[in-house]
């Protein structure tokens, strides 16, 4: 019997067809190593178990649609056509499909991101913009059909009128959303007239608030001017554009609340501020008061009556500015002039002395320190009713 | 200069003025002055904060880069670049 000689071509050549017709496209678990990624986008691998491994090459236009990034060690389920190349005698799994195995591949998207830009100082808190006290104007970067922006206008109106919302509408989930939602976040960067940003969109699934977790958005929100709050979904989720923000907001209900102060919180702080000023500025010139008529009726008085008049004068002219002040409180509250009217009452000076506290006087100047005093010095004593005049014997202690 | 930048002051100030007249030792001419400003101050605050609400306003930006703005419910336009 004649023996058969195969070209070594036509031998590769079956082994291929066999290998190829014998295997059609299969599902093998395994995992990476040696992955190189190629500078033409093409992905290499071995996929190996304990006993054995097999090369494995995923080309550009599939390798492009995934998610998360391969690298050695992953655990991986993976749809291939066996493949025998013949110029090298070698055969390969040439991938069409490929999921990380025991875990959502979304889940390990998210995951990877995340240690990513956490690595890099994306999330780092001191990177994080503070959120002004009283924003003019305030970006929204939503839909503009969905829930979120329903509920940021109305809790904006209701916390604080007079701020401007401007939304910049976005798709925000499906193919495009994430690139959509960035550029919006740079275009109000360099629209440039918010003060504040508010990024996000009601509660869905992983799948839906995806947009939010891509890396695209994160980059834009991190390079953002303007301070951003984020406000993905309901609660409990946590996405990417969260650890990014500058505060993170539950729900967008929650972000317009943080955006925003309470005007009428504010308002009560106002009239809080007018009724401290208005007190203070009345007993100081009540002191002045004092002070002036104590020296009209001080026998110790011993300047010359024109610097009295001089200074009645000028009390003439202070008391017409706390009058037109009055005159102002009064129109705006007439209950609060009435309280004024009894605190007046009981800082005058002859109400105080009636409740057995008197004046003392040296040189016509009213005491304050016994510092001020030395062994010997006589001052004059005004009572509610009279008035003596004292030499000191003894003093005592300045506390 | 923008306005909520001066609200943002005007608050800062107006803790001011209150501390430097309730700490008692400053001369009666300045107290009236401090008095005087912390009243204007008040009343400008009050009018910001009673500011009617504005219609929601909705950013585009075309394909030269030109930003435009219209009010959210109907497109009536108003442009600004």
């Amino acid at each position: 019997m004649e023996k058969r000689i195969y070209t070594v071509s036509t031998l590769t050549r079956e082994i291929k067809e066999v290998l190829e017709k014998s295997f059609p496209r299969l599902w093998v678990e395994g995992e990476i190593s040696n992955y190189k990624r190629h500078t033409s986008g093409h992905l290499y691998f071995t996929l190996k178990d304990e006993n054995a491994q097999i090369r494995c090459a995923m080309w550009r236009f599939k390798a492009d649609e995934l998610r998360f990034r391969l690298e050695d060690g992953l655990k991986i389920l993976l749809e291939a056509d066996i493949q025998l190349y013949e110029k090298s005698g070698t055969y390969q799994l040439v991938v069409q499909q490929l999921q990380p195995a025991g875990i959502g591949e979304l889940q390990l998207a998210f995951e990877q991101l995340k240690k990513r830009l956490q690595a890099e100082g994306l999330f780092d808190p001191e990177r994080k913009k503070e959120i002004p006290l009283y924003p003019e104007r305030i970006g929204v970067v939503t839909s503009p059909t969905g829930a979120a922006i329903r509920d940021i206008v109305s809790v904006i109106r209701r916390r604080y009128p007079p701020a401007e919302i401007i939304l910049y509408p976005v798709k925000v989930q499906g193919s495009g959303a994430a690139v959509e939602i960035a550029e919006a976040i740079k275009n109000f960067n360099d629209y440039g007239v918010v003060d504040v940003l508010i990024v996000g969109r009601g509660g869905g699934s992983l799948e839906d608030l995806w947009a939010f977790n891509e890396e695209a958005v994160a980059r834009a929100i991190f390079s953002s001017h303007i301070p951003v709050i984020s406000a993905v979904g309901h609660e409990v989720d946590f996405s990417i554009a969260d650890f990014v923000a500058d505060r993170r907001a539950p729900t967008p209900s929650a972000a317009a609340e943080m955006a925003v102060p309470d005007r009428s919180e504010l308002l009560g702080v106002l009239a809080y501020y007018r009724e401290r000023y208005q007190n203070y500025f009345i007993q100081k010139l009540n002191t002045y008061r004092d002070k002036i008529t104590a020296f009209k009726k001080s026998y110790a008085f011993r300047r010359p009556e024109d610097i009295l008049y001089q200074k009645i004068q000028r009390l003439d002219e202070l008391w017409r500015v706390v009058q037109s002040a009055m005159d102002y409180a009064m129109e705006r509250k007439k209950q609060r002039l009435l309280n004024l009217k009894l605190q007046l009452r009981t800082l005058n000076p002859q109400e105080v002395l009636r409740r057995g506290y008197s004046i003392c006087y040296k040189d016509g100047q009213i005491l304050k320190n016994v510092k001020d005093l030395k062994t010997l010095d006589i001052v004059q004593v005004k009572l509610h009713k009279g008035q003596f005049i004292s030499q000191v014997q003894m003093l005592g202690e300045s506390e | 200069m923008k306005k909520g930048q001066n609200f943002e002051k005007a608050m800062k100030r107006l803790e001011e003025i209150g501390e430097a007249l309730e700490s008692g030792d400053i001369a009666l001419e300045e107290s009236i002055k401090l008095y005087e400003e912390g009243i204007q101050l008040i009343d400008f605050c009050q009018k910001k904060l009673n500011e009617v609400e504005k219609k929601v306003q909705k950013l585009s930006r075309d394909s030269e880069g030109k930003f435009h703005t219209d009010q959210l419910d109907g497109p009536v336009s108003e442009e600004q670049d």
